[in-house]
């Protein structure tokens, strides 16, 4: 069953107009999936995830739909989304470090949220000790205060709270970002392992950092200005992207062996277009070093390979790449 | 050019400072003209504050800090005045480096203050459009614009190019690239790795090894305050002699090679089991890198845990040794340029 999402189009109302941030994008995640969704900042990555659990004031669907387990999810009806919230759909937030109550023990914030929820701490208790140990944490940490928390501690308390009532649908937020490569691990191999439990039937891993996706992720996709780009399983993404803003993306990261004495990398001249009134056309025109006149034209998202879909010309159906030459 | 000796700083805390807690302890290095020098380390490793205290913004607790033969921790008005017109800064958050209200080329009017009074504008304008250049920015793009108009990269580059424009030999750039992003990232890198070959000595400050290792001619790893192992570059990353190296590097996550599973039979030793359900060999993998277990546990009950890993008991005698012990264990030269701190079990 698990997560459809079709057509979907969500603005930000500004004085100045409409801001699309997610524009029409379609993917599904299967269950037991974890797909991480990654691009630059700006990209509507954060806003997608958001509007799958609780769209802001500003946020409006401008059209589309969600589906979750075969089951329509009211994204912009935001009381009707209630019932879903953290029950069926669940997010770490972004900052999830300052997502805890300072003034509230661990135990007691969570007894709070268990019971705002129509559920008793009580008998949650023995799982949710049990998953604090899973984790690595001792049971003693719902004594105590957030204060008295590292930061790697913190983010995976919060992740335990997130997935403490088995939601179909987590939604990761930059958990990494603000980690130390230890922790990180820690906090990465934790993904996995709460898939393996069916503690989350799929789980959507938001960030910036390729690598982490790389390690923990099926799928990868990849957005690009409002706009989906790429979507396939990891390794593909990671070893044979297709679109020329993924393959840009991967060849500017460098990995630990790489020296700049002997191989400098490049970066993508330019900055991604506004979101308010973009360009028509490929999103990636005037900074893709492969453009061409057809990219006036906006590329349609389709599969070329199985479970391999690009939004490019170049890969487009019946379409030669341009002089012959395929990108590497 | 410039050299840190034994230089340890202390942070009072608690309500009326009754507690201490040593942020550096006995760190030693220098940094030499035309080369970048990486500062690897954890958070609460005292790599900022290292980079603080060479830039003047807090003051050494004891040891001192030589530029040039001087010790910079006597130098007032006009001395301090020139002593920055050769040492700047760049930190992390290129948002909160500017006063928003203004335009970002202010801060070419606040060099030409305070250290070129006597330029003449049409001059000064040159020198800026040919510093920007140099940091491979377009004036025409980035003058006479907000902060809100130009990109995190952009402003980071705005920052070095302000740099540039004194007589600079030593730029500390803490964290510079962790919030820029990803496609124009290595373009920063790059330009850092261009400053070295007109002398500028740089002081890289980051946790992200790969990032050090990519740019960086040395290479210091800190861990709680105190130098582990510092030297060339490439024997650092090809020849890990502490484990705390050798443990970080393992955690780094990577594009082509996934994590190593499974570091040992250490699931027992951490106390959770894998009778309730989950697959053994990836639970044991994936609750606890030894250093994250260090991370999560306090005093003894972190040692007893990390004790068992057999690539951490070494760290382990290193943390209780630097605990227990005032002074800080001696770098020993192992090899020509490879220096690493002796309790740390090298073999």
């Amino acid at each position: 069953m698990g997560l459809k999402v079709d057509h979907l189009r969500i603005c930000y109302r500004t004085l100045r107009g409409d801001v699309t941030a997610v524009d029409d994008v379609t993917f599904d995640i299967a269950d037991g999936e974890i797909m991480g969704l990654a691009g630059e900042s700006g990209c509507g990555k954060s806003t997608l995830g958001n509007s799958l659990i609780r769209m802001d004031v500003r946020m409006h669907q401008l059209g589309g739909r969600v589906e979750l387990d075969g089951e329509e999810l009211p994204i912009s009806d935001a009381k009707a989304m209630r019932d879903f919230r953290f029950k069926q759909v669940s997010i770490v937030p972004q900052y999830a470090m300052s997502a805890l109550n300072p003034t509230r023990r661990v135990g007691k914030m969570v007894s709070e949220l268990l019971r705002s929820r129509g559920f008793d701490y009580k008998s949650a208790l023995p799982e949710l000790e049990r998953r604090v140990k899973l984790v690595g944490l001792d049971a003693d940490i719902l004594r105590r205060y957030p204060i008295e928390l590292s930061g790697g501690m913190k983010q995976r308390v919060v992740m335990i709270i997130s997935t403490l009532l088995n939601p179909s649908l987590l939604i990761a937020d930059e958990i990494t970002s603000a980690l130390d490569v230890s922790t990180q691990r820690a906090v990465g191999e934790m993904l996995l392992e709460f898939r393996d439990r069916n503690f989350v039937k799929t789980t959507m891993v938001i960030t910036h950092d390729l690598s982490i996706l790389a390690q923990v992720a099926d799928t990868i996709l990849i957005m690009y200005a409002g706009k989906l780009a790429e979507k396939a399983s990891s390794d593909v993404v990671i070893n044979s992207p297709l679109h020329p803003y993924t393959q840009l993306l991967i060849s500017s990261l460098p990995e630990v062996g790489v020296r700049h004495d002997e191989k400098t990398l490049v970066g993508i001249p330019g900055r991604p277009p506004p979101l308010l009134n973009p360009p028509a056309g490929c999103r990636f025109r005037d900074r893709c070093p492969f453009a061409f006149d057809r990219c006036e034209a906006e590329p349609p998202f389709v599969e070329v390979k199985p479970g391999h879909s690009v939004a490019c010309w170049l890969h487009a159906d019946g379409v030669p790449p341009a002089g012959g030459a395929e990108p590497c | 050019m410039l050299t840190v000796e034994n230089v340890t700083k202390v942070f009072k805390t608690g309500t009326f400072g009754g507690g201490s807690l040593p942020a550096v302890r006995g760190a030693s290095f220098e940094i030499r003209p035309g080369e970048v020098t990486s500062l690897i380390g954890e958070s609460g490793s005292g790599k900022s504050t290292l980079g603080k205290m060479i830039l003047r913004l807090t003051p050494v607790t004891s040891g001192t800090i030589t530029f040039e033969g001087t010790d910079i921790a006597g130098l007032k008005g006009k001395r301090l005045r020139e002593y920055y017109r050769h040492v700047q800064g760049v930190f992390q958050d290129p948002f909160s480096s500017y006063n928003p209200v203004f335009r970002a080329d202010r801060v070419f009017a606040t060099i030409k203050r305070s250290y070129f009074p006597k330029v003449s504008s049409a001059e000064w304008h040159e020198r800026v459009a040919a510093s920007l250049e140099s940091v491979g920015l377009n004036p025409v793009d980035v003058l006479d614009k907000f902060t809100h108009q130009l990109s995190g990269g952009q402003l980071q580059r705005i920052l070095i190019a302000r740099a540039l424009l004194l007589d600079i030999k030593i730029l500390v750039a803490d964290e510079i690239i962790s919030m820029i992003d990803a496609s124009t990232r290595v373009d920063v890198l790059n330009l850092l790795a261009n400053l070295k070959s007109r002398g500028l000595g740089v002081l890289f400050i980051t946790h992200d090894l790969s990032l050090g290792n990519y740019i960086s001619e040395r290479t210091i790893i800190l861990r709680r305050g105190v130098v582990v192992e510092m030297g060339a570059t490439q024997k650092v990353f090809d020849n890990p002699q502490h484990d705390y190296t050798k443990l970080l590097l393992t955690a780094v996550p990577r594009l082509h090679k996934k994590w190593e599973a499974g570091l040992g039979p250490e699931q027992e030793a951490i106390g959770v089991g894998s009778e309730d359900g989950g697959r053994p060999g990836r639970y044991s993998r994936s609750s606890m890198h030894p250093l994250a277990a260090m991370h999560t546990r306090k005093g003894r009950r972190a040692q007893a845990a990390a004790a068992e890993f057999d690539t951490a008991a070494a760290l382990v005698r290193t943390d209780t040794y630097l605990r227990t012990h005032e002074e800080v264990p001696p770098l020993v030269e192992i090899e020509e340029d490879h220096f690493v701190v002796t309790s740390a079990g090298a073999k």
